[in-house]
């Protein structure tokens, strides 16, 4: 690792002007940064610590929606929406294993936005809105293909707002060695119609699969989704499965999903 | 440099470090503690966990620099106050929960904490829980064994291997 400073601020405002400092850079959970920094991937001279912050930890129910804090764990989301919102508590439940989940934050994975993360499918699905220090972002807006969003430098996820669906799955084909989402479907069932959001496959990151929403929005069954299916190009190939391969999960973890969803 | 104060199995330690001092250098390197292994560095094999304000983390993806104030359990402060082994880690001798040992600090950190949020897992339950613990030797089975013993379990009925 290169050498840097690292400041640990209790309040949202001094992490901001610690941020403002030349080359400074947040640090959630660390649990992709740490790695990237030993790496030298990256190269700040001032982390600046959000894990003290109160004020972007924790959840709160709206009337229909739940919202979480930036800093807020993987495991207190599991825990805290198990209630309001049963598909996305499973979803933060079975991210990488149990302490690597109480670290890692879900503001961390937004900012990430890896095209293997899980968080990326539910807030797409959801149609949530990021909130930042500066202001609000609509999640079709947010994610702009892979490693990349809309933040600007220096802007800090603060909280998620979701609006709580009728029903809905988030079905994961496990790469068994990273942990992540070979492929991920996040299916929800909205009064104004159904949402799909698949990540793991795209060359482009996460998005959404429309037909198979204009299919399930007329008829919320997995026979709705036969016949529908997904071209190679664009879909990512590596060791662990071609680009052919991962179209053809997205179609079964989506029916799997919608199964799952009842 | 940073001044950092931590409680460590129960003692008050100050130390200088740097920004980029990771815990598991700190524990190590600083305090001697080495009984917190470093396997992969990049928080894949689980055997560097420590419990950090009651939670159960990787010692090897946290900056010391972030447990200021905290307070922290390694695999030295398991034992039980009068140097005999705790009630888990005595399993995992009686059930050949280890074989080379290298995995095993991390092992028993991660199941301690199981134990304390699911006081009965079943065998499902506790391979689940370690998904990120990794053992080159064992094969597990002996792990997932001791840690049902632990557990208070009946374990008559599984084979040894
Ligand atoms: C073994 C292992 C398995 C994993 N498995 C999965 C998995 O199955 N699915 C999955 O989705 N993820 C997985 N992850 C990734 C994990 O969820 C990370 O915690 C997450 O991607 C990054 O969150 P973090 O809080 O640790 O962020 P960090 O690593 O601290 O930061 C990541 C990036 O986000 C920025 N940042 C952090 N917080 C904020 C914020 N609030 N606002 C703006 N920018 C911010 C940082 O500057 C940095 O650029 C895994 C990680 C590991 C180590
Ligand atoms: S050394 Fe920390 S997880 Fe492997
Ligand atoms: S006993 Fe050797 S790695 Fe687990």
């Amino acid at each position: 690792m290169y050498s840097f400073e690292i400041e640990t601020p209790t309040s949202l405002a001094d992490a901001l002007s610690a941020l403002g400092q030349d080359e400074a850079q947040a640090l959630g959970g660390g649990q992709t940064l740490i790695p990237s920094l030993k790496a030298r991937l990256a190269s700040p001279a001032v982390l600046v610590s959000l894990a003290k912050i109160d004020e972007i930890k924790g959840i709160t129910a709206g009337d229909g929606t739940v919202t979480i804090g930036g800093g807020t764990t993987h495991a207190a989301v599991a825990a805290g929406v198990a209630g309001s919102y049963p598909a996305l508590a499973a979803l933060a439940g079975n991210i990488g294993d149990p302490a690597v989940r109480n670290r890692g934050t879900i503001g961390g994975s937004l900012a990430n936005n890896d095209p293997a993360a899980c968080y990326p499918a539910a807030v797409l699905a959801s149609g949530a809105t990021i909130v930042t220090n500066t202001r609000e972002i609509a999640a079709d807006d947010y994610f702009q293909g892979m490693f990349t969003t809309a933040l600007e430098e220096g802007e800090i996820v603060t909280a998620v707002t979701f609006p709580i669906p009728e029903k809905a799955a988030y079905l994961k084909f496990e790469q068994p060695a990273s942990r992540f989402a070979l492929v991920g479907v996040f299916v929800a069932k909205y009064p104004d119609g159904v949402r799909v959001a698949v990540t793991g496959a795209s060359e482009s990151g996460v998005f959404r699969w429309t037909e198979a929403e204009a299919a399930l929005s007329a008829d919320f069954s997995v026979a709705a989704l036969d016949g529908l299916s997904l071209p190679a190009e664009g879909m990512m190939g590596d060791l662990h499965g071609s680009g052919a391969y991962r179209a053809h999960l997205v179609a079964v973890m989506t029916k799997r999903a919608v199964t799952a969803a009842g | 440099m940073t001044k950092v104060t931590m409680t460590v199995n129960g003692k008050a330690v100050s130390k200088e470090v740097s920004g980029n001092t990771l815990m598991t250098e700190f524990l190590r390197d600083e305090l001697r503690l080495t009984g917190t292994h470093v396997g992969c560095d990049t928080s894949q094999c689980g055997a560097c966990v420590i419990h950090v304000d009651g939670k159960n983390v990787k010692a090897c993806t946290m900056f010391a620099a972030e447990a200021h104030g905290a307070e922290v359990t390694t695999i030295e402060g398991m034992a039980n106050a009068d140097g005999s082994l705790s009630v888990l880690q005595q399993a995992f001798q009686d059930h050949h929960g280890l074989q080379c040992g290298f995995c095993t600090p991390g092992m028993v950190m991660t199941a301690a904490k199981l134990l304390e949020e699911n006081p009965k897992p079943s065998e499902h339950e506790i391979r689940d829980y370690l998904e990120g613990n990794i053992c080159r030797c064992t094969g597990y089975h002996n792990i997932v064994k001791a840690i049902l013993a632990a557990s208070g379990q009946d374990v008559s009925g599984i084979a040894a291997e």
